[in-house]
């Protein structure tokens, strides 16, 4: 399988990432490069493998259901680019 | 072409706010109300550097719906990435799990409908998985820009979801109520819907009767009213049917529903599953549930509704609908419960029609909790034994109620006694009274004489009120028959 350049430009619309015609190429060529990588590892046989969700054979530790967090809202708010009335404010965006 | 020649096929997305102290992955605090912001930490926020740490009362409120639904809890499931941009997601993904949920199958059982068209149905579930919500958008006017608020972002939600079963939107409506109990009697949830703690997304398609295929289907999406959800499913339905018939084709879609305009409206075309570019997520490892863990959950469960209904149904010879009804909240069940242990099973089914009816009307009416009832089960049980040693007659009992309710009596003998609402069983002092309401009445006398059934009642009214009800109206009923030689 190999992706079009259609595919690159749907990718990067999905990624908010700004391509122009040349660079969407040179992604084409480096994505389709890890295809070629990622076809030779689904032609291996891998018939009653487990499939390996993480590399650590550890089981996630789980905490205690108890509010800890105290409020820092005026510390996070002073680093955001804008805030007001206690809300972060971002360019509107409704779809 | 009609409605009928087409099938509807619905399947329900609930999302349920899990009753935690704190989020799912951050020890923020889960509090309604909060001001903007003054719940999300470092990690709601999605500050570099943050790691998600799992809380174990979300886990273990999935284990116990597992449990409740007769699905499998999984020994091992996994997190993963949601990915989309949002400004109320301020990660960039949502964590979610997708290929290994923590719950798979199970059955849920509902009553749909009510009287002689009422049946059941079983319901079956495909899976249940833990997720984090998002932030709220404020699209309100900050000089053109939108107000985030993150205090609901990273709140533990359970997504349940169902096999496409449901043929109509009393199906839908009837599975949402019983889900709605459950997840309540389970203590998983609080279940308010105004708050967003319960809602609903439906999957509506149609298909020609007698075909196999599913037709194309479009999501109505955050139904947070049984009642919204009934109407933006009709909705969907006419309008699907009325597109096809048109020669038209249905789009896959999500809408959402103006409950003012009562039609459903597209939002955006559906984007594939993969668009969400689901992965593992790295940053948290596979969630173990051992089964010590599971069996020490199913000790610590109370009794389920279908249990308690089949119990009800047994031993009691409820109707089906009456023992749905009497389940609906763990503390109504409980109330019952108790009335019947307090006055013998004999009065099993006075005591549901007077909980079903007077009291849940009363309750209803002030707005109460059946747990701040002023009359309490002892006392309604108290009352319901004079019923049933004929010491009161049914109407007598709505005043010994009213005493009870309004607390002039602390019981029902006070009330009977202190209001005189005693039965008269005595043979003479009905007698002379049954005597003048005949002499009072000649032409409902000889209306009876003549087969009207209905003077004969219209009698025995007159005597029970002439009495103030304090008649037994059986003992009515036989003497006026002597009486008129009809006996």
């Amino acid at each position: 399988m190999s992706l079009t350049h259609d595919d690159v430009h749907r990718i990067a619309r999905l990624a908010r990432l700004e391509l122009d015609d040349q660079e969407a190429a040179a992604s084409l060529e480096k994505l389709n490069g890890i295809f070629g990588l990622i076809e030779r590892m689904q032609a291996v046989d891998t018939a009653g493998v487990e499939p390996l969700y993480h590399p650590q054979a550890l089981a996630q530790r789980l905490r205690e259901d108890r509010a800890t967090e105290t409020d820092r809202r005026d510390a996070y708010q002073a680093v955001a680019p804008q805030a007001e009335d206690g809300l972060y404010l971002v360019p509107k965006v409704i779809e | 072409m009609s409605r009928a020649d087409w099938e509807v096929v619905i399947g329900l997305e609930t999302h349920v706010q899990l009753s935690t102290q704190s989020k799912i992955f951050s020890g923020s605090s889960t509090a309604f109300g909060a001001e903007p912001n003054r719940q999300a930490a470092a990690i709601d926020i999605a500050l570099p550097g943050v790691l998600p740490v799992l809380n174990k009362g979300a886990v273990e409120r999935a284990i116990r719906f597992g449990l409740a639904i007769g699905a499998k809890v999984a020994p091992r499931s996994i997190f993963a990435r949601k990915n989309y941009f949002y400004p109320d997601l301020p990660k960039g993904y949502q964590i979610s799990q997708y290929e290994l949920p923590v719950v798979e199958g199970g059955t849920i059982t509902v009553q749909v409908g009510e009287g002689d068209n009422a049946y059941e149905k079983v319901i079956e579930l495909t899976r249940a998985h833990l997720e984090e919500d998002a932030g709220k958008s404020l699209h309100e006017d900050f000089h053109g820009m939108s107000g985030i608020d993150l205090n609901r972002a990273g709140t533990p939600l359970l997504e349940i979801v169902t096999e496409p079963v449901m043929r109509s939107s009393d199906e839908a409506v009837a599975y949402a109520r019983a889900l709605h109990a459950l997840v309540r009697w389970i203590d998983i949830s609080d279940g308010n819907m105004q708050e967003g703690s319960f809602r609903c997304d439906a999957n509506v398609s149609v298909r020609k009767k007698g075909t196999e295929k599913l037709g194309t289907r479009r999501e109505v999406k955050n139904l947070n009213s049984f009642r919204f959800l009934k109407e933006a499913i009709e909705a969907e339905i006419a309008y699907q049917i009325e597109t096809l018939e048109d020669g038209g084709t249905i789009q896959q879609a999500t809408v959402l529903f103006d409950p003012d305009a009562g039609e459903t409206r597209a939002m955006r075309s559906k984007e594939d599953a993969h668009d969400y570019r689901y992965f593992p997520d790295p940053d948290l490892l596979p969630l173990v549930i051992s089964d010590d863990w599971i069996a020490r959950v199913k000790g610590e469960m109370p009794e389920l509704p279908t249990a308690l209904q089949a119990r009800f149904r047994d031993a009691y010879q409820l109707s089906a609908y009456d023992a749905a009804t009497l389940t609906a909240s763990r503390e109504m069940a409980q109330y019952y419960v108790d009335t019947v242990a307090a006055v013998g099973a004999a009065s099993a089914k006075p005591a549901a029609n007077w909980v079903m009816g007077e009291l849940a009307a009363r309750l209803n009416k002030e707005g109460r909790d059946i747990t701040d009832a002023p009359v309490k089960p002892a006392q309604l049980a108290g009352m319901l034994a004079r019923i049933a040693d004929a010491t009161i007659s049914n109407s007598a009992a709505k005043k010994v109620f009213d005493a009870l309710w309004n607390g002039e009596a602390a019981s029902a003998d006070e009330a009977i006694e202190k209001q005189g609402l005693k039965q008269v069983t005595d043979l003479s002092a009905i007698e002379p009274i049954i005597d003048e309401v005949l002499a009072a009445n000649p032409k409902s006398v000889e209306e009876f004489r003549a087969g009207k059934e209905k003077a004969f009642n219209a009698l025995v009214g007159q005597v029970m009120k002439a009495s103030r009800g304090k008649a037994s109206p059986a003992q009515v009923n036989e003497l006026l028959k002597q009486k008129l030689g009809a006996a």
